[in-house]
Formats: C-alpha cells, sequence, structure tokens
C-alpha cells in the first residue's frame, strides 16, 4: 500500500505532521511505520497540546521519590514504605461500551502501579455522567460503577473512595478516573528505563488480538453520531489474568532479574518498547513472530497497535529467563523473549524475516510534535446580588431537604456498596466519608486517600477553580487526620483546539500548580485527556485531584459521624456567605452565573495545620470538611453519620440565614469536642490566629434552628438516600 | 492447632484469612491449588476471592482442580472444612454441600455488614459461642442460596441450616435478606456437620478498626472447640 496524506489524516494526524514524518525520515513511512508514529504523536501518548504547560507543575518536595514521567508517582511514607500512585483516564472508551470501558480503565491504572513493584492497596474512582434525565444516562451509570465493581472486586483491591457527579455537559462525554494506590519497599522500586545492549525484551501476560487497536487515537478524537461505529476499539478486560499477572510480577520482582517492565497501556507494544528504549537512550529490536497471537494471521500493524489487555514487556538481565519463565508457567501466563536492546537507537523490526519498521527512537518520542496552542482568558465573572425578599420567601425545611437530594450532593452508598470495600483486611475508614483510610499492613500507619473535582467552579473562573480542587483534596486528607503528601491529577477538558478550552486547561493548570506549591502538595503523576467533545459541545472544564495523606498513628484517624450528645460543634474558618456558584444558588434560585469562591491559601493551610494539631492531641472527636451546600449539609452529613441532631446557637452573623447556611466559603470544617475540651481548643485555635465559630450542641435526633426541631435525623437521611436508590432500580 | 488455606489461582481472601487465623492461635499454612498432597490439617479452608475467574460457573473449575480430591477426602474422613464465600461456592460444586448459589436477586455485587443469627451450635463451629448474633460482612455477586423444596425440607429435618441473614434483633424477615436467599439461609453445614460453607467473611471482622470485630468471636470460639 502506497502511503500518502489521506491516509496519514485517516490516522488522526495533521497534514504538517504528515508532512514532518516525511521529512525526519527522509522517506515516505510504510503503513506499519505510519500506524507508529500516529500511536506516537496522538494527543493521549504526545502530551503535545499540554506539555508545554504541564511543565509548570509544582512536581518536587521532600518526600517525592519519583514525579511525573514514569509509570506512577511514588512519595515516601517513613521507614522502608513508600506509595505508587496515579489517576488516568478511560472516559472514551466508557462512554461507547460503560462496562468494559470502565473495567479495562481501572485494569489500566492497577497495572501501572503494580508495574513499578507495588501491590495495590486501594483503588478510587472519579465518575461524571450527563443530566439523570438524559436517556443515555442511567446505563452509563450502571456499566460504569458494575465495571469498575467487577474488574476491582475480582482482583481483590478495596474500592475505598469515590465522586460521582452528575452535569448536562457529560451529556455526551462521561468521564471515567480511576485511581489506584499501591505500597512498595522503597529500595525496591522498578522503573520503566531500559539499560544495557544486547538484554532479553521480555513478552508476558495475556495474548495479542485485535482488540482496542487504535483506542489511544480514538481518546485523542471527538464524537460524532457514529461514534457507536467505534466500539471495536475498546479494550475488553479480563481481571483474573491481571490478578495472575500481578502476582506473577511481583512475585518475579523479588529478586534482581528484571532491569526495566514497563505495562502495554495505550497504544500497546509500541509506545512500551519505544518508552522503554527511549529513556534508556538505548535502541530495541522486536521479531513479531514471536508475539504471542490470540487470532489468526495479524500483520504487524495489528500486532504492534492492538491494545489488548493484560500485558507487559520486561527487559531482564541475561541469563534471567529461564527461572522468569518458570514464574510464569506456574501462574499459566504467556511467556516469549520477544526481542534485545541495540545500540542503534532505533525501533527495528522484524516480520517473516523481513524488516518491517526501521525508525529512530528520537523521532518517536523528543521529535513528537509539541503545540503552545493559542488560548484565551477567563475573566472573573461580576457577583451577583441576591434578592433578600426572594431568599425570606424560602423555607429552610424545603430547601435542605431538595438540596440534599439533589443528584451532586445525595448518599452515593448503593454505588459504593458495589464495590469491594473491605477486603486485604485494613480498610478503616470506607467510602462515604471525607477520604478512605487503609492502614500500612502490620504497621500503625494509614494512608488517606480522596478524589475531587469542581467543574462548575472552574468552568465560572478557571484559576480559582483550579486552586479550589487541590484545597478540597487537601480538606479532605486533614479531615480524617492524615497529612497531606502529595497529589495525582487527571486533566479532563475539551478540545484544546479551542481557544476557550484551551484557555481552560492552562487557567486550571495553574491554578492547581500554585495552590500544591504553597501548601507544598506536588503533582507526582498524572493524564491529560482532550477532546472531550460532541458535536462541538465540549465537557465542562473537569481537572480531578487525586490527594494522598499518611496518618502516623491509625488510632488517631477521625470520622465525620456525630459522637456524643451534650459535645459542641465548631465552625473553623469565617464564613462571609458567598452564594454564587452554591449547589444552593444553582439548584434553588436557578442562578448559574457570578464568581466561583474566593482562595485564600494562607487560610487553608494555617486552618489545615491548625486542625492536625487539634487532631493530634486528640482533642477532636469527629470533623468534616465544608464543600458543597455549605454548613447546614456539612452538619446534616455528621448527623446522618452519626445518627444524632443538632441544636443550632443563635445566629451571631449579620448576613442573611441562606447565605450563612448555604454559602461555600472556602478554607472551612466542622469539627465536635467535648465540652471539658472547649477551653483547650479555643487556646490552640486563637494562638494560631484560626477564626472560628460555635456553632451547634450536639442532641439526640432533630435538628433545631431557633428552637425549633426542623427536621429528624431520619427525615435527613430519607431525603439524602432516597433519590439515587429509586434513580438505580429504575 | 494447623490450619490450612488453599490458594487458587484468583483467590483473594487467601491473606486475609491467613493474618485472621494466626491472630486467634492457629499455625496456619498456605496450600498451591496444584500440590497433590495436603499438609497435616486440623482444619481446611477455601478462602474467598475469584477462582479461575469464576468464569464458567462460581467455584465450578476450582472443584476439578488437583488439590480438591485431598480436601474431599478430608472431608469424607470427618475433617474439618469452612468455604468462606468463593470457598462456599467450591464447596458446592464439589457436592459437599448441598443447593446452589445464584447471582442476587437485585443483579448486583453487594459489600455490606449485615446480621447473622446462629441456628445451630451442636457442632464444632458455634458450640459454645458467646453470642448468637453476628454482625459481619459480606461481598459478592453469587450469593443467593437456592434449593428444590425436597432439598430444603432434608436440609431443614437434619439441621443443617447454619446461620441465617437477620437484623440485629436476630429476627429473620426477607427485610434483612441482602440476596434473595432462601429462608434467608447465608451458611450450612452437610449432614454431619464437619464441614460449612458461609458467605459472610469472618475474616475481614477482627478487630476494632475495621467495620467490626464480631469475626474475632467466631474464630476464638473455633479454636477454643478445637483444643
Amino acid at each position: 500500500m502506497k502511503i500518502n496524506e489521506k491516509i496519514a489524516i485517516e490516522h488522526g494526524l495533521k497534514k504538517e505532521e504528515f508532512n514532518k514524518i516525511r521529512e525526519l525520515l527522509k522517506r515516505v513511512p510504510n503503513i506499519t511505520e505510519l500506524g507508529i508514529f500516529s500511536a506516537m504523536w496522538n494527543e493521549h501518548c504526545s502530551y503535545k497540546s499540554s506539555r508545554f504547560h504541564l511543565k509548570k507543575m509544582h512536581t518536587k518536595g521532600k518526600r517525592v521519590i519519583q514525579g511525573p514521567g514514569e509509570n506512577a508517582g511514588v512519595i515516601d511514607i517513613d521507614d522502608e514504605d513508600a506509595i505508587v500512585f496515579k489517576i488516568e483516564s478511560h472516559n472514551h472508551p466508557s462512554f461507547i461500551e460503560p462496562y468494559q470501558g470502565a473495567a479495562t480503565g481501572v485494569g489500566g491504572i492497577m497495572r501501572d502501579v503494580f508495574t513499578m513493584g507495588a501491590r495495590p492497596i486501594a483503588n478510587i474512582n472519579s465518575i461524571h455522567f450527563g443530566s439523570p434525565q438524559h436517556k443515555k444516562t442511567r446505563n452509563l451509570l450502571r456499566g460504569v460503577v458494575q465495571g469498575i465493581g467487577g474488574y476491582g472486586n475480582c482482583i481483590g483491591v478495596p474500592t475505598i473512595a469515590g465522586q460521582t457527579c452528575f452535569d448536562e455537559s457529560y451529556n455526551g462525554n462521561i468521564l471515567v478516573n480511576a485511581m489506584t494506590l499501591g505500597l512498595v519497599n522503597k529500595n525496591n522500586i522498578f522503573y520503566s528505563k531500559a539499560a544495557g545492549i544486547g538484554k532479553p525484551v521480555i513478552y508476558v501476560g495475556s495474548k495479542t488480538g485485535r482488540d482496542g487497536i487504535h483506542g489511544a487515537s480514538m481518546a485523542s478524537a471527538i464524537f460524532d453520531e457514529k461514534i457507536e461505529e467505534k466500539k471495536p476499539t475498546v479494550q475488553v478486560g479480563d481481571p483474573f489474568t491481571e490478578k495472575l499477572l500481578m502476582e506473577a510480577c511481583l512475585e518475579l520482582m523479588s529478586d534482581k532479574s528484571i532491569i526495566s517492565i514497563q505495562d502495554m497501556g495505550a497504544a500497546g507494544l509500541t509506545s512500551s518498547s519505544v518508552e522503554m528504549a527511549s529513556k534508556g537512550k538505548l535502541g530495541i529490536e522486536l521479531n513479531l513472530n514471536k508475539v504471542p497471537c490470540r487470532e489468526e494471521k495479524m500483520t504487524p500493524y495489528e500486532i504492534m497497535l492492538s491494545e489488548s489487555q493484560e500485558r507487559m514487556l520486561i527487559i531482564l538481565e541475561n541469563g534471567k529467563e529461564e527461572k522468569a519463565k518458570k514464574i510464569f508457567d506456574k501462574w499459566n501466563l504467556d511467556f516469549a523473549v520477544i526481542g534485545k536492546t541495540t545500540e542503534s537507537k532505533k525501533i527495528e523490526i522484524f516480520f517473516d524475516e523481513k524488516k518491517v519498521v526501521d525508525i529512530p527512537i528520537n523521532f518517536l518520542a523528543e521529535n513528537a510534535p509539541i503545540y503552545d496552542r493559542k488560548w484565551k482568558k477567563t475573566k472573573l465573572p461580576q457577583k451577583i446580588k441576591f434578592n433578600d425578599d426572594d431568599l425570606k420567601k424560602l423555607k429552610i425545611t424545603e430547601v435542605l431537604k431538595k438540596v440534599l437530594s439533589n443528584p451532586n450532593i445525595c448518599d452515593k452508598e448503593c454505588i459504593w456498596q458495589q464495590y469491594d470495600h473491605t477486603v486485604m483486611g485494613d480498610t478503616i475508614q470506607k467510602p462515604g466519608g471525607d477520604s478512605g483510610v487503609v492502614r500500612v499492613h502490620g504497621t500503625n500507619k494509614a494512608v488517606a486517600a480522596s478524589v475531587d473535582s469542581s467543574a462548575v467552579y472552574c468552568y465560572a473562573h478557571p484559576l480559582t477553580g483550579g486552586k479550589q480542587i487541590v484545597c478540597e483534596s487537601w480538606r479532605n486528607l486533614i479531615s480524617v487526620g492524615a497529612k497531606p503528601l502529595a497529589i495525582t491529577n487527571c486533566l479532563n477538558f475539551g478540545n484544546p483546539e479551542n481557544e476557550r478550552n484551551m484557555g481552560e486547561f492552562v487557567e486550571c493548570v495553574q491554578g492547581i500548580s500554585e495552590a500544591s506549591k504553597y501548601l507544598d502538595f506536588p503533582v507526582v503523576s498524572g493524564n491529560v485527556s482532550f477532546y472531550n467533545e460532541t458535536k462541538n459541545k465540549g465537557i465542562k472544564p473537569t481537572p480531578s485531584i487525586g490527594g494522598v495523606g499518611l496518618i502516623k498513628n491509625y488510632k488517631k484517624m477521625v470520622t465525620m459521624d456525630l459522637k456524643k450528645v451534650d459535645n459542641l460543634v465548631i465552625v473553623i474558618g469565617k464564613t462571609e456567605g458567598h452564594l454564587d456558584q452554591s449547589i444552593f444558588a444553582r439548584s434553588i434560585l436557578s442562578e448559574k452565573k457570578g464568581p466561583p469562591p474566593e482562595i485564600n491559601l494562607f487560610n487553608e493551610k494555617n486552618n489545615g495545620e491548625t486542625i492536625l494539631k487539634l487532631i493530634e492531641e486528640r482533642l477532636i472527636e469527629s470533623a468534616h470538611d465544608i464543600s458543597l451546600g455549605g454548613i447546614i449539609i456539612a452538619l446534616a452529613r455528621m448527623c446522618i453519620k452519626g445518627n444524632k441532631g443538632v441544636k443550632l446557637n443563635k445566629l451571631k452573623s449579620l448576613i442573611n440565614k441562606f447565605q450563612y447556611f448555604f454559602g461555600e466559603d472556602q478554607g472551612r470544617y466542622i469539627i465536635e469536642i467535648t465540652k471539658d475540651n472547649l477551653k483547650k481548643v479555643k487556646e490552640i485555635l486563637n494562638n494560631n490566629s484560626v477564626h472560628y465559630d460555635e456553632l451547634a450542641i450536639v442532641v439526640e435526633k432533630d435538628i433545631i434552628i431557633d428552637e425549633e426541631p426542623i427536621l429528624s435525623v431520619d427525615e435527613l437521611m430519607l431525603s439524602n438516600k432516597k433519590w439515587l436508590k429509586e434513580y438505580m432500580v429504575q | 492447632m494447623k490450619s490450612s488455606v488453599i490458594i487458587f489461582p484468583g483467590s483473594n481472601c487467601d491473606r486475609d484469612m491467613d493474618v485472621a487465623l494466626k491472630k486467634f492461635g492457629f499455625k496456619n499454612q498456605m496450600v498451591w491449588h496444584n500440590d497433590p498432597n495436603l499438609p497435616k490439617s486440623d482444619l481446611i479452608i477455601l478462602p474467598g476471592g475469584f477462582s479461575y475467574g469464576d468464569y464458567l460457573r462460581c467455584g465450578g473449575i476450582a472443584a476439578k482442580s488437583k488439590i480438591i480430591k485431598s480436601v474431599v477426602d478430608f472431608a469424607n474422613s470427618g475433617g474439618l472444612v469452612v468455604g468462606v464465600c468463593n470457598g462456599f461456592q467450591i464447596l458446592i460444586e464439589t457436592g459437599l454441600l448441598p443447593g446452589a448459589l445464584l447471582r442476587n436477586k437485585y443483579l448486583e455485587f453487594i459489600c455490606k455488614n449485615v446480621f447473622i443469627k446462629i441456628n445451630n451450635s451442636e457442632n464444632k463451629y458455634f458450640k459454645n459461642i458467646k453470642k448468637n448474633i453476628l454482625k459481619l460482612h459480606i461481598a459478592h455477586n453469587e450469593g443467593n442460596y437456592f434449593c428444590s423444596p425436597d432439598e430444603l425440607k432434608f436440609i431443614e429435618d437434619n439441621n443443617q441450616i447454619a446461620v441465617n441473614y437477620c437484623n440485629k434483633n436476630g429476627d429473620i424477615s426477607e427485610e434483612d435478606n441482602p440476596n434473595g436467599s432462601i429462608d434467608n439461609i447465608a451458611g450450612i453445614f452437610n449432614k454431619s456437620k464437619n464441614i460449612l460453607g458461609m458467605m459472610p467473611h469472618p475474616e475481614r471482622m477482627i478487630d476494632s478498626y475495621l467495620s467490626g470485630e464480631d469475626g474475632s468471636i467466631f474464630f476464638e470460639n473455633l479454636i477454643g472447640n478445637l483444643k
């Protein structure tokens, strides 16, 4: 087949990019080579629109062992232990085939983690769907949830936290972001950088089939009405094989046989072999006749571009092949020597004794295009003047019930009950809290993790939104008593060729970077998903931030459930009553304009660190951060979890009741303390110049405002749980 | 007391079970499915997980694995065998226990705390147990116990129902049946009560920082009865 511009464009390459390939090679590529270029140069693998801006991320810190650029980030959690973690998107495939798309998303991120020598100890996910009324939403939600569960439950890794959001901007593009944490001995971490010449290149895991060919290119394209035709590009997951692969890899890793290892994720054998060679500044030679294939007559093009799951590429020390093979035989997995490392600095591929690919590695990696795309700044919207008279007409009881049952606030128990969250026997905080917490097996330490996004804020003002999510992640970790250590981010955006979308990306990144730097909360891994757009309609900018924190003594962990009648409830941080972009303004007043709440990084840091001091001194009985829905929603959750009520003190604040209760000012927490500790707590808060308000006292079962019981905890629970339960079974 | 936990490819509660058994004083060893012989044991445990991916039918392939023959011999000679979750499914597939475990009634995987009531304590597992109602944890997709009316009568006549799902007061009703099991059956014995299969995971509830510690009661009682 003669390769021309038309074929190149069908492969997702731009005209200029095809010309560049011809210039670099000084010839026209053959079809396999074109396939390899298109896989390596697409957005998903090359980060060509984002790399320029990602450089600005704050990625260094005392605890960072490995930052972005590897299979996953690694942080030090004292002693010999380190946590390997990363979040990754699987948006496009999940929209086309929700079960398999989500399942293989979970499988892929777990492979990234155990590839580094870590045993996965927790899974987390962030999923976004279109409006609940949209005809596709219910089935997509069900399929994705079952896919996540189907994969993670089978492997036996607990799913300890997550978030599920709904917004009409995801009607045509859902988001499925999966995150995994693994535990590794910090002296035994494995990397993808190849080293040494003439070392055997080993293929292990499942056989290669025709599934997922061009998956990475599909993930770099916008959707149109013909999207259903792309179903064959979605990979099919086999969690059982992944479990075997994980056990076999971890067994092989217990000695020094492996030089480098890389999972075959997006763009399969192509990206794994090129990345290993590129990082090691070596060449690589492969014989595709040696690759275990599931189907007959597969061509080199298909073998190189297949995204069949559960496969790994390993570079071994010479002479270790026999020993390694024995381990993979034990686990019933394919094991094949398919090539070797070379001095050539080229990727050379043979098939039927003919050389079918001959490309210098740097053409695929360093010479891949990089764009500083045009982007537009988003102005801070004007503040909305809310009409006091309108607010006065509202009844607090009705509003509270309505907000509690809002799809973005309501209880998600019937989702996370489908995920095994207790296997491995170390889950000490289940989903539904501020963060999930698992113990570091056999120690006093525990690791907390949460995932957050705030697309509404990011859409209104990306710079503020970017900062806000980092702060929210920080608060979620603080609230369980964990010291926040590092984050991973999954940057889900629309079409980068559109200036507004690109601007959203640039400014969110800037916001994330500023906040993570100020809070010493570095980014150690992540991924970018662009082109979340259907028929010219893009999603709201949705960076998801996965935060990880350390609890040195797990017995000091804090939960959000109210503990005891007569205890005192205190709000930490100042309440100004910011209603713009709040769930109250949007869902009760239908007011969607205005700026998101301001971020004051000094207060965030100071308030958070002070809470940690209080927890360290064991002065806090329960804690919860205030986020979506404001004080009253945070308080309602604490009541529901603890099956208690609260009697609120008379409001001293001069602002309107609705602003006070539903305002979404940042940097705030609610804590519960005993009466005996009040003096001590106040002293510490005052010494650290932390603003606080005494809010309420814990009572048996009602929420009492102005001496009047407005709702019982049972009614709160019903409002909070009913909607999703009914929605899921319809 | 010596115990053995069998590991099948795809087992994933093997370590949790090992941790629990050791915590309560068992000398536990792990046995690979391909081993020809069982080590000398006072108790054999088939752990939870997805043996062989559960691709054929839950527990179907594991029931034909190499080690299973020794397990069946051990059980038939009166040895104590416990199957938890996937282990229960395997015991059913081997024919050591009657009935079948179907997909959960609402066709969803369920992971949550449940209460179970001990129905028969005249056996090595529950004799002298200090609480009759235990809070344990379930995590399964196929735990909906089913059998024919004749089988059910046989099971009941022989007092083979081990535990039922119930509420915290021990009342057994459809409301507290998480998966659609007949008569809220959560676990059963064989006729001579040396084999126990149950869906709830006692090994996940062994200290107060987890979802609960009623699993400890099960293990403490069991080792006490074996001594």
